[in-house]
């Protein structure tokens, strides 16, 4: 019994530490690569290639004043930010990043992230609507609609690959696509021709999911100032932004993990977590590049493009799999 | 259904392009100037802040006539002067004559708008802008400028 | 999208936007009686950076007033510096040499180019996309550098002067100019590519922010803004100035009305500035840049005086009305965008606020130059 306490507490402590290590550097990546994209250098004074940059910002957020608005809802108000990070951070526990390095294997690994990913839609609308900011009410309105609407198509893709596995835990999902590319859910086969479609599906929602560009109304700067964290300063508004990329993260491992073969080679040989990080990090790198290239939707558009393309689309291919699946 | 199948190949076909731009953008060198480890060289006609011009003999051309001052828009200019007797030989006799010699001339450079109206209404080329930029400070005193004052430490 | 909407009394509340925020690029104030994301009403509200310029013009001599036209309109400076010179030289009945005039037109097309690559930057800022406003500056500062070398200043120029220039342009101007233009071209269409062809964009612009014909017309919007909604109306075209009948480049109007269209006017007359400024550098002529004679104090005749000019933001009028003095005794100044600004509390009923800023956006307002 204690063995299994001090199991989780040391899981937890290294899921925090991941999150965190990977939330600092993915900035300083993030605000690297926008340079470039816009021929300019980026951060580059702090340390070589700027890379304590992480640093001075931390200690810059951790000594500021943390301010409450007159009238705002305290607790809530409190909790917000707190809850952005806590869910990902308990996603991280059962996320496989090779055959051995997991700290929780369950068979029901997969809702397990789910239902953490819908909590953090919920921090976003405490923390909008606590603030007493219209900027912030108008901005977690938008955010949790956009999150409820986005968590259909992507789970309609889930289960399409669910029932081709037969499986929901995540370990499994990843061994049953072992052994080269070829084996990759992303390549379409027999019974499931449309899969590389899923793919994009599945990539546009969990972008739609993070409240990433193009797709962050919540935090559309030209209309709703900074949308729902308006009135958070200090360690408040770092732990959104931590939040915010440890959920990148969890993403880009869940689409690694679904549909491009988790930890395995893509040549079939030698699977190992370094195949692992190395396809969250190209994901991460596309999600910025993305981020640095295009407009924001509109939140009609972004309605529109989940109702009336992504869920019709992902539900035939549901069907069309299932019926394939039957045949084959 | 052909038409909506098309908009949304069109679209993904667009965002491609548009993601294809910002790829090539990426591995194209830097084009800024890290500004305080590098500066840039001001063009000639660059126009600071103005600066009194001297003659030959280190003294400055100006005659004190206060033209700069009347075309001023912002009236940041003000000058003083008095009048010295000096000594010339004339003929082979020695004459006295008066002249106007430059006192004072201090810039406020907090409200000057740089329109060059002073450097064009001088008749004898006494001022000219020069090609400082660095200019910053908290205090708005920093920017009253003795131009008299600086001539004489550019020369020494 | 933007259907009127009907609610109840009471069931509305108030925005303020501006006058600190992002999207307003300046200190304009609108205050939005909201209904969730839709817009009931909307007023907007001036006065902030109000710095008394027409009054100015009254209080100091003719030269004296040269750089407070700079002031009005940080982007595009020179358009309405050149329409103050105008408007004096006309009331004075000074002949300007045609070198002079032609380095004018050139040089303020090349800011009417930077203008619009800066409010094209902005706009797509506005609408969430970051990365073509810097490719944007990039071309700007090009243009920027061109014109200190000649000028002296890079935003707030006071180049242009009562009969000619304040100096001849120098030995690099045209090299660098001919060199910026293959160079504008291929990054105008770098951005077709990046911003115009995306989807994204096109699905915020396309139908989005309508000014009808008659709108822009009641509230006498000029400029791209009434191009956008069919009007067909430029000053360098219907009442020629300057050496602009000498040049052949076409008016872009389109006829949607919407914000796209607004955005397509724009980049189409980047490129028809661009035609200008490669025919005045084939045509530009040898000579003096200042006339052989010119009165030494500028005391135009009693009368009333008014020049308009094609600035980038639309028509710029300037009126004096001079008592024979050497202050003008009246000096009025006919913003385009103070216009153009108020066509919005109109236009932005019954819109979701994403949609009207974007309108916003699109209708290109500099505040200084609102409030002049």
């Amino acid at each position: 019994m204690s063995l299994t306490v001090l199991n989780a507490i040391i899981a937890v402590v290294i899921a925090i530490g991941f999150a965190a290590l990977n939330a600092a550097y993915l900035v300083w990546a993030e605000r690297r690569g926008a340079g470039r994209i816009q021929r300019r250098p980026g951060p580059n004074v702090n340390g070589p290639l700027g890379l304590l940059q992480p640093l001075a910002d931390g200690a810059k957020l951790m000594t500021k004043q943390l301010m409450i608005p007159g009238g705002a809802d305290k607790a809530l108000f409190m909790v917000a930010p707190v809850l952005a990070m806590a869910p990902a951070i308990m996603s991280f526990v059962t996320i496989p990043f090779s055959d051995v390095i997991v700290a929780k294997s369950m068979d029901v690994g997969v809702l397990m992230i789910f239902a953490f990913a819908s909590l953090g839609s919920m921090s976003i609308l405490f923390a909008g609507w606590s603030s007493r900011n219209k900027y912030g009410v108008m901005a977690s309105v938008r955010a949790v609609s956009q999150a409820i609407s986005y968590e259909v198509p992507m789970l309609i893709t889930v289960i399409t690959i669910v029932m081709m596995t037969g499986s929901m835990n995540l370990h499994d999902l990843a061994v049953s696509q072992a052994g080269g590319f070829w084996h990759w859910n992303i390549i379409p086969s027999l019974a499931s021709p449309l899969m590389p479609v899923s793919f994009l599906i599945f990539f546009i929602c969990s972008l739609a999911e993070t409240n990433r560009a193009p797709f962050d109304l919540g935090e559309a700067e030209s209309e709703l100032v900074a949308g729902f964290h308006t009135e958070y300063g200090s360690m408040g508004f770092g732990l959104f932004f931590m939040g915010e990329y440890a959920n990148i993260v969890i993403g880009a491992s869940l689409i690694t993990i679904l549909f491009l073969g988790g930890w395995g080679c893509p040549f079939g040989l030698f699977p190992s977590v370094f195949w692992f990080l190395l396809k969250i990090y190209l994901l991460i790198a596309t999600f910025i590049w993305i981020r640095w290239t295009f407009p924001r939707t509109t939140i009609y558009g972004l309605l529109n493009l989940s109702w009336k393309i992504l869920i019709p689309i992902s539900l035939f291919n549901l069907l069309l799999t299932a019926g394939l699946l039957k045949v084959f | 259904m052909g038409a909506y199948f098309s908009e949304i190949f069109r679209g993904l076909q667009s965002l491609a392009i548009g993601m294809g731009i910002t790829f090539r953008e990426f591995f194209k060198p830097v084009v800024t100037v890290s500004y305080p480890m590098e500066t840039l060289k001001m063009s000639a006609r660059y126009r600071g802040h103005i600066e009194l011009v001297e003659d030959e003999k280190g003294q400055p051309k100006c005659v004190a006539c206060g033209m700069c001052q009347r075309a001023c828009p912002s009236g940041c200019i003000s000058l003083a002067s008095e009048s010295v007797e000096y000594e010339v030989e004339e003929k082979g006799e020695t004459k006295t004559k008066k002249k106007k010699v430059l006192t004072k001339y201090n810039l406020n450079f907090t409200t000057c708008s740089l329109c060059g109206q002073c450097v064009e209404n001088c008749s004898f080329g006494a001022i000219d802008f020069s090609k400082e930029y660095n200019l910053a400070s908290s205090r708005k005193e920093d920017f009253h400028f003795d131009l008299l004052q600086r001539l004489k430490e550019r020369n020494s | 999208m933007s259907a009127p909407i009907h609610i109840q009394p009471g069931e509305t509340f108030t925005l303020n936007v501006g006058p600190q925020h992002p999207a307003t690029h300046g200190v304009l104030r609108v205050k939005l009686e909201m209904d969730g994301e839709y817009i009931v009403h909307a007023e907007t509200v001036l006065g902030y950076i109000h710095r008394m310029h027409e009054l100015m013009g009254e209080n100091r001599t003719y030269p004296q007033v040269l750089p407070n036209l700079s002031r009005l309109d940080y982007l595009g400076a020179l358009g309405y510096t050149h329409g103050h010179v105008l408007a004096v030289e006309r009331a004075s009945g000074i002949e300007v040499p045609e070198r002079a005039e032609y380095i004018r037109a050139i040089t303020v097309e090349m800011n009417r180019i930077a203008s619009h690559l800066f409010w094209f930057g902005a706009f797509v800022m506005d609408l969430g996309g970051f990365t073509p406003l810097m490719y944007a500056i990039q071309d700007r500062e090009y243009i920027l550098d061109i014109l200190e070398r000649v000028t002296g200043s890079r935003l707030t120029y006071c180049y242009y002067r009562f009969g000619g220039l304040y100096n001849d342009i120098d030995d690099e101007f045209i090299p660098a100019t001919k060199a910026f233009i293959p160079r504008m071209r291929e990054s105008l269409k770098k951005y077709d590519a990046l911003v115009t062809g995306n989807i994204i964009l096109q699905k915020r612009l396309k139908d989005i922010g309508p000014l009808s014909k008659e709108l822009c017309r009641k509230y006498g919007a000029t400029g791209p803004v009434a191009r956008g909604s069919g009007i067909d109306f430029d000053v360098r075209k219907n009442e020629p100035y300057s050496v602009y009948p000498e040049f052949d480049f076409d008016i872009p109007v389109y006829h949607e009305c919407d914000s796209f269209a607004r955005y397509k006017v724009r980049m189409d007359e980047m490129e028809q500035s661009l035609r200008i400024i490669e025919q005045g550098l084939e045509k530009l002529p040898d000579g003096p840049i200042m006339p052989a004679k010119k009165p030494k104090l500028i005391k135009p005749p009693a009368g009333d005086y008014y020049q308009a000019v094609e600035t980038a933001r639309g028509s710029f009028g300037i009126r004096i009305v001079s008592d024979g003095g050497k202050n003008a005794y009246r000096f009025k100044l006919r913003s385009p965008t103070y216009s153009n600004m108020h066509l919005f509390d109109e236009a932005c009923e019954g819109m979701l606020i994403m949609d009207a800023l974007a309108l916003m956006g699109s209708l290109d307002l500099v505040i200084p130059e609102i409030d002049r």
